[in-house]
């Protein structure tokens, strides 16, 4: 027995249950990440979605795993994820070809403060395969170029081979209006660039600390100090926003695994503003 | 101007016409029955499956079921699960997938929805299945198949007439008296030749099914024996868990080194869980049959206290024993009240009798606010300076 009130909402359709989506394209972005592109099936004629969404992606018989969609907003006919080979979904992922379906739930979770952001600098930091969760963000800013102030790139990865998006980001670098500064942890003598960890580019780059907002993602250590040194130059920690993860079975908050503290990565984040798990992230195993 | 009656009395050898009401309705009965040597909740179609005259004996890591003559049918406290294992059920299929050469199709595992009778529910217990209704139905997602069966439940409460060794219901404001969430609410009285039970009516439905059974308007002398036995098992606490300021006091003392303690009694075994009647967590398996051609999408009950559970790419979040029960205690003191605006313990103390090393939530939190922020160096914090 319970009050009615309770079931008055219709059926809708069960969030646990996949849609078949077609691979339209495979990317090899480099030796360990890829790309694809699906193609919308089923009840989805389009994929609308805010970046720092993400969705549920199942391989057949095999196995879900939670991905950040790396795609352009703007073009919905699309669904884009990229993604590092590093788990059993993802390796059988990787050897799926152009044709074959793939499952799809979402999309999920909490977006990047894109509209939020308008009349800031816009600064966004990136950490290895955390360049794709922030793409679509910066896809999304670049097409109102005219509401924000600066905007700034700062991505880290691990070595020149391992460089995301590569001619995206030359093709950005060549424009006026958004600086990119890129670095790697270890080069071979053909590289001219930055070597070191990315919290190093913070100092140096060109942005109004005061009127900045800020969108990182990476590896959680990295966040934490990438977070710590923006503030360090006077960014407000409201005005850094970070994207989790964790373990994640449903995304519809009824697994408990991705808790994180008092929140569920799933549904009040992944992406949070900074001075909302500050504490939490000062603390181990939490 | 006369109200109606608010209790009635129904005669304990009537109790089976209300067995039979509820199979006319075409409803399932679960129920307290024996079972490997303890009281579960199962299907039962009589009051001879009722546990008549047993009575059971909880305290940390002990279990243990005695005969007696008196002709009582609820006279144990809790069964071993909870009407968890009913509602949201240990292993559930959710879908299949048949495989056409590289594409697949998801085919609808349509089941048909079970109608239970509950009929024995604690209060405590009435109070997880809110609880469960606010993770499950109250959220962003409804969880449908929960819903259905929730929605099909008839509730049946049973009045405390005995505090088990592991019970403190009156520290989580659930027990020992039903007040809401149920159909009917029964109070069993013995007093010497004479067995009835005073009822209570909660619904609609509750007020229907009675109307279809023997009973009369109860008399304040029964309806008085019937708070009396009620305050009696309210002042007869096995234990107490003080709950002022009881979240804030978990969130301030995350570093204490009471967790380090329990953590060299936890086995990590995740009993804990699996008998709390708030737990809701699950995983879910993909798997193909043999040839490859058809997948089934399982949900399964899953516990924090596996390595699993936390693991992501290159390792676990929760290495350590003491981070996982610590996540578990205080998920349900503190953080659950964040997430869902009520604790994720009613005070049923299945978590301490069935911990293989006794381990007591009660205990704990008590040790906790005795040494209130003893707090151990932040080790990640030092770090943080030393980089």
């Amino acid at each position: 027995m319970v009050e009615q009130a309770l079931f008055q909402d219709q059926l809708v359709a069960d969030p646990m249950t996949s849609t078949p989506f077609r691979i339209g394209r495979v990317v090899k972005e480099s030796y360990d990440t890829f790309t694809l592109e699906l193609v919308p099936q089923g009840r989805y004629q389009t994929f609308p979605f805010a970046p720092g969404q993400f969705n549920m992606l199942y391989v057949f018989g095999v196995g879900e795993i939670p991905i950040s969609i790396s795609g352009d907003p703007q073009h919905p006919s699309l669904l884009v994820h990229t993604t590092r080979a590093v788990g059993t979904v993802t390796k059988a992922m990787r050897a799926l070809k152009v044709g074959d379906a793939i499952g799809v739930r979402g999309p999920f979770g909490s977006a990047w403060p894109v509209k939020e952001a308008r009349g800031y600098d816009v600064v966004f930091v990136a950490g290895g395969i955390g360049l794709a969760p922030l793409r679509p963000a910066l896809y999304q800013v670049l097409a109102q170029r005219d509401r924000y102030g600066k905007i700034v790139l700062l991505y880290g990865t691990r070595s020149p081979e391992d460089i995301l998006f590569r001619s995206e980001l030359e093709k950005w670098r060549s424009r006026f209006d958004l600086e990119i500064y890129v670095t790697v942890d270890y080069a071979n003598s053909k590289w001219h660039g930055n070597v070191g960890v990315v919290t190093r580019l913070i100092p140096k780059a060109p942005f109004d600390p005061l009127n900045t907002i800020a969108m990182v993602c990476g590896p959680e250590v990295m966040m934490r100090f990438t977070a710590l040194e923006l503030q360090k130059r006077g960014v407000p920690s409201d005005h850094i926003y970070i994207s989790m993860e964790r373990n994640m079975k449903c995304a519809t908050g009824f697994c408990g695994h991705c808790q994180f503290g008092p929140t569920f990565i799933c549904k009040n984040g992944p992406v949070y503003p900074y001075n909302q798990l500050q504490s939490w992230l000062a603390l181990w195993e939490v | 101007m006369t109200t109606a009656p608010l209790s009635f009395i129904l005669e304990s050898a009537h109790l089976q016409q209300l067995f039979d009401a509820l199979a006319r309705h075409g409803y399932h009965i679960i129920g307290p029955t024996l079972g490997d040597q303890a009281i579960i909740y199962d299907e039962i179609t009589s009051v001879d499956d009722l546990p008549v005259g047993w009575v059971d004996e909880q305290s940390g890591g002990t279990y243990r079921l005695h005969q007696t003559k008196t002709p009582i049918y609820f006279g144990c406290t809790t069964a071993v699960q909870s009407w968890k294992r009913w509602l949201h059920p240990p292993t559930e299929v959710l879908w299949r997938a048949r495989r056409t050469d590289s594409q697949f199709e998801i085919l609808a595992d349509e089941q048909p929805t079970p109608r239970y009778a509950f009929i024995g529910v604690r209060p405590c217990e009435l109070q997880a299945i809110r609880i469960q209704d606010r993770v499950f139905l109250e959220g962003e997602f409804v969880e449908a198949r929960y819903r259905a069966r929730r929605e099909a439940a008839f509730i049946i409460a049973v009045n405390c007439g005995r505090a088990g060794n592991t019970c403190f219901c009156a520290s989580m404001g659930s027990g020992p008296e039903a007040r809401e969430g149920f159909d009917l609410a029964l109070t069993e009285v013995l007093e010497g030749d004479r067995h009835y039970f005073v009822v209570k009516t909660g619904s609609a439905a509750g007020q229907a099914l009675l109307a279809e059974i023997p009973h009369q308007p109860a008399g304040d002398a029964e309806i008085e024996a019937a708070a009396h036995i009620i305050a009696d098992t309210s002042a007869h606490m096995g234990r107490e868990l003080n709950v002022d300021g009881l979240r804030d006091l978990l969130y301030r003392n995350y570093e204490h080194p009471r967790w380090e303690a329990v953590a060299q009694r936890c086995l990590s075994c995740g009993n804990c869980t699996l008998v709390c009647p708030t737990c809701f967590c699950v995983t879910i398996e993909d798997a193909t049959n043999l040839n490859g051609d058809e997948a089934q999408r399982v949900r399964k009950w899953d516990s924090c206290f596996t390595m699993d559970f936390s693991y992501i790419h290159g390792g676990s979040v929760r290495y350590s024993a003491k981070s996982r029960y610590r996540q578990w205690m205080t998920h349900k003191l503190a953080t659950w009240v964040d997430q869902f605006g009520t604790f994720g313990c009613v005070g049923c103390g299945r978590c301490i009798t069935w911990c293989p090393v006794g381990i007591d939530i009660t205990e704990e939190a008590r040790l906790i606010r005795a040494a209130d922020n003893q707090t151990v160096v932040n080790k990640k914090a030092n770090h943080d300076e030393s980089v």
